[in-house]
C-alpha cells in the first residue's frame, strides 16, 4: 500500500496548457501516473497529447472547468500549476467539483487567499497538499508532482518534508542505502497550508506497508513541535529526522515564506531538542539523513 | 515589504484610524517649518522627531525626542539623528542610517496599549493580539508575563466580529480612567474592527501599533504604525511600488530579487550556491558542522538556467570575505548539464580565483560532470553533500 496517491489515483491537471504545467503533466504520464483530464478556461475541446510509461501515446481531454472534468473523466484528484493570484480560486474549483485530494505545486499565493481557502476547507473530506509543495509520489504506482521520478524506488519507508530538493537528497540516501519508498510527500513551505506534518504521519502510521519514516523539517513556526509531541503519543514506527536552518540567523527569511525564525521562535535547537524527546532520532548533518533511519531498524 | 511609520499612518488614516498630526521631512533644515505649523495648528508646542527607518525599538535608541523647546530646538534634535546610523535592537550592530524624519503632534498620553495583527499558522487565521503593557517589547511581555496578552482569531468568512472587539477592548479596560469610558470603548472597537479589515484588503503580513494610546480626553489614537505587506500579492497592489524605499534594503539581496533568486548575505566565508530553500540551508548547516562558514544562503530556484547560475556566482563574488565556494545541486527539474554550463561560464568570465567544489546529482548528472571535467578549470568535483562540504572546508582552511 502506499498514502495519498495510488493505482486509483485519476488526475486532473489545472493549468495544464501552461509551461510549467504542461512540462510536469508529460513527466507524470511518462511515469505511469493516469492523468484523465486537462483544464484550461476557454480552450475546453482541445487535446493534451502525451507519451505513456510505454512509450504510447496519450490523449488527454482539455475542459473549460474542473467540474466538467470531473463529470466526463471520473477524475478523483487535481494537480494545480496555475499562476499565484489564480491559485486560491482554483483551489476552490477543485473542492466544488468533489475532488477528494488536491496538490497544488504554485508557489508565491498571497497569504490571505490561502486563509480563506483554509476556511472553505473546513467541514470537507477533501485533503489538500501544498501549496508550494513538490506534491506527493508512491513510487510505481504514482507521482503527483514535480519530483524528479528516476531517485525514487518502491518500499517501505515514508518520507514528509517541508523542503523540495532537500527532500530529494533525502530520497537519494535512502534509495542508495537500498531502501525503498512507499510514499514521499512534499508538505510545502508556506505559513497558511494544507496537510500539516500530523496528518501525514498519521496515515504513515496507519499504512500497513511503511516501516519507517524519515521527517524533514526546518526553521519557522511550530509544526514539527506538534508533530513530535504527537510522535511521542501515537506512533508505533521508527522516525528518523532532520532540521535544516541550524545556521541561519534570526528575522531573515530563509527563501520560503514559512522559513524565518521570528521572536527568538520556530529555532533548529528548539525543534531538534522536541524530536529527540519524542524519540526521534535526528541525523547530525544532511548528509546523514538516510543512515539516520537505517540506524533505527 | 516593510514600510515607514508615516506611510502606515496615511494609510490608517484613509481607513478612519485616528493618528497624530505629522509631517515627513527629508532634510533637518525642513524640520523647523513642520514643528511650527504643527504648533500652529494644535495650539501645543511640543512635537516629537521621529527616525524612519525599517526597524524597531527606536525609541530606546533614542530616535524618538520629544522637543518642548519649539522649531529650533526641533531642529539641533534632528541633526542629532539625521544621515546618521540608528543603532536598535532589531538592525544589527551596524545600524541603519536614517534619511527620512517625521515630525509629529505631541499628544497627551494616559495610556499606552499594544495591539497588533498576525497570521497565525496554528489556526491559520489572523490573529488580534492585544496587551496593556504598550510601549514595552512585546515579546518580552510575552515570555515573562504572557497572561498579559490577549487573543482572539478573525473568522475569514465574516471578519473580526464586533463583540470580539469588545471582548479585548473589556479585557484590556480600556475604558478605565477615562473622562468618557464609553466613547473610549467604542473608538476602541472601531479602530480594532477596522485593523482587521485593512489587514485583509491591504494584503498585510504584520500590522503593529505599539503603542496605541488612550489620550486624557479618553481618546484612542495611533501612535505607531508598523505595518509589513505579503510579497506574494505585490501584482495585485500596484500603489506599493511608490511606498519602497529602497535605502532601506540590503542591495544584494534586492539585486537577487530582480534575477529571481533568493538571497541574503552572513558573516562566514564559503559561498554557497545551491538548488532549492530547504537544500540551502541545510549546506549552510553542513559547512558548520565540517567546521567551515557560510558566507550566504542562496537559491536558486528549483528550476536554475545557465545565465542565474552567472549571476549568482557575481553575486557572490562581491563579498570580499569568500575565500571557496561549495555549489550544492540536486537537480530535479533542474539540468545538471545547464548548471554545469553556467558554471564554467561564470569561473571564465568572472576569472574565479577563489577554490571551487561542485556537488551535482540528479537529472542530467553525467552530461553535468563530464562539461565540468572538459572545461580544463581548477574545479574540485564531490561525489555527495558530506564530500564537498568536507572539501570546501579543507580547502578554505
Amino acid at each position: 500500500m502506499s498514502i495519498l496517491v495510488d493505482n486509483t489515483t485519476k488526475v486532473v491537471f489545472q493549468g495544464i496548457t501552461g509551461s510549467a504545467g504542461s512540462f510536469h503533466a508529460r513527466q507524470c504520464i511518462a511515469y505511469g501516473t493516469q492523468v484523465v483530464a486537462g483544464c484550461t478556461p476557454l480552450r475546453g475541446g482541445e487535446v493534451f497529447e502525451a507519451k505513456g510509461a510505454k512509450d504510447e501515446a496519450v490523449r488527454v481531454p482539455i475542459f473549460d472547468t474542473v467540474s466538467q472534468a470531473v463529470q466526463e473523466t471520473g477524475a478523483n484528484t487535481s494537480i494545480i500549476f496555475v499562476p499565484p493570484l489564480g491559485a486560491a480560486d482554483a483551489i476552490l474549483e477543485a473542492l466544488d467539483s468533489g475532488c477528494r485530494l488536491i496538490v497544488c505545486i504554485t508557489e508565491h499565493i498571497p497569504v490571505t487567499d490561502m486563509i480563506r481557502v483554509r476556511r472553505a476547507l473546513d467541514g470537507s473530506s477533501a485533503t489538500l497538499l501544498g501549496p508550494n509543495c513538490p506534491g506527493v509520489i508512491s513510487p510505481g504506482k504514482c507521482k503527483l508532482g514535480i519530483m524528479p521520478a528516476h531517485i525514487h524506488r518502491p518500499g517501505k519507508f515514508g518520507v514528509v518534508s517541508r523542503s523540495g530538493t532537500l527532500t530529494y537528497e533525502a530520497v537519494g540516501q535512502l534509495t542508495a542505502l537500498g531502501m525503498g519508498q512507499s510514499t514521499c510527500v512534499g508538505i510545502g513551505g508556506d505559513p497558511v497550508k494544507g496537510l500539516d506534518f500530523i496528518e501525514v504521519l498519521k496515515l504513515f502510521n496507519e499504512d500497513p506497508d511503511t516501516e519507517g519514516v524519515m521527517m524533514i523539517g526546518e526553521i519557522g513556526g511550530n509544526g514539527e513541535e506538534l508533530a513530535a509531541d504527537w510522535i511521542k503519543k501515537n506512533m508505533k514506527k521508527p522516525v528518523a529526522g532532520f532540521i535544516a536552518g541550524t545556521t541561519a540567523p534570526p528575522g531573515k527569511r530563509m527563501g520560503h515564506a514559512g522559513a524565518i525564525i521570528s521572536g527568538g521562535k520556530g529555532t533548529a535547537s528548539e525543534k531538534i531538542a522536541a524530536m529527540q524527546a519524542a524519540g526521534i532520532r535526528v541525523a547530525p548533518s544532511p548528509a546523514e539523513m538516510g543512515k539516520t533511519l537505517k540506524s533505527m531498524l | 515589504m516593510k514600510i515607514h511609520e508615516y506611510q502606515g499612518k496615511a494609510l490608517f488614516s484613509r481607513y478612519g484610524i485616528a493618528v497624530p498630526k505629522g509631517i515627513p521631512v527629508f532634510k533637518p533644515e525642513d524640520v523647523p517649518a513642520a514643528a511650527q505649523k504643527l504648533i500652529d495648528e494644535t495650539k501645543v508646542p511640543v512635537v516629537v522627531v521621529k527616525a524612519q527607518i525599517h526597524a524597531g525599538g527606536r525609541g530606546k535608541a533614542g530616535g524618538v525626542v520629544v522637543v518642548k523647546g519649539g522649531p529650533a530646538a526641533a531642529r539641533t534634535a534632528a541633526e542629532k539623528i539625521f544621515g546618521k546610523p540608528l543603532v536598535t535592537i532589531q538592525t544589527g550592530p551596524e545600524g541603519q542610517v536614517v534619511r527620512r524624519l517625521y515630525v509629529e503632534q505631541g499628544l497627551d498620553i494616559k495610556r499606552e496599549l499594544y495591539v497588533a495583527l498576525v497570521v497565525d499558522r496554528e489556526t491559520r487565521r489572523i490573529a488580534v493580539i492585544a496587551s496593556t503593557e504598550g510601549g514595552m517589547d512585546i515579546e518580552e511581555v510575552a515570555a515573562h508575563t504572557p497572561e498579559k496578552i490577549i487573543t482572539e482569531f478573525v473568522d475569514p468568512l465574516h471578519g473580526l466580529a464586533a463583540f470580539q472587539a469588545r471582548k479585548l477592548a473589556f479585557a484590556l479596560r480600556v475604558g478605565e480612567g477615562s473622562p468618557d469610558p464609553k466613547s473610549t470603548i467604542n473608538q476602541f472597537v472601531s479602530v480594532v474592527s477596522t485593523l482587521a479589515r485593512l489587514f485583509e484588503k491591504e494584503d498585510c503580513s504584520l500590522c503593529e501599533i505599539n503603542p496605541l494610546i488612550v489620550t486624557g480626553q479618553g481618546d484612542i489614537v495611533a501612535l505607531d504604525a508598523k505595518i509589513t505587506f505579503d510579497d506574494n500579492a505585490s501584482a495585485r497592489h500596484r500603489e506599493w511600488a511608490e511606498l519602497i524605499d529602497t535605502d532601506e534594503e540590503d542591495p544584494v539581496e534586492l539585486e537577487a530579487q530582480a534575477a529571481g533568486l533568493s538571497y541574503v548575505s552572513l558573516d562566514g566565508n564559503i559561498g554557497c550556491l545551491v538548488n532549492g530553500a530547504g537544500l540551502a540551508m541545510a549546506t549552510m548547516d553542513i559547512i558548520k558542522h565540517y567546521g567551515g562558514t557560510p558566507a550566504n544562503f542562496l537559491d536558486v530556484g528549483g528550476s536554475a538556467t545557465k545565465d542565474q547560475v552567472k549571476q549568482a556566482f557575481g553575486m557572490i563574488l562581491k563579498s570580499p570575505k569568500v575565500k571557496g565556494i561549495f555549489v550544492n545541486i540536486f537537480g530535479g527539474i533542474a539540468k545538471c548539464d545547464l548548471i554545469a554550463e553556467g558554471i564554467v561560464a561564470a569561473t571564465k568570465e568572472l576569472g574565479l580565483k577563489v577554490p571551487l567544489v561542485v556537488r551535482l546529482e540528479g537529472t542530467n548528472v553525467d552530461a553535468g560532470k563530464r562539461i565540468l571535467a572538459e572545461s580544463g578549470l581548477a574545479i574540485q568535483s564531490a561525489d555527495n553533500m558530506g564530500d564537498g562540504a568536507q572539501k570546501i572546508v579543507s580547502a578554505t582552511k
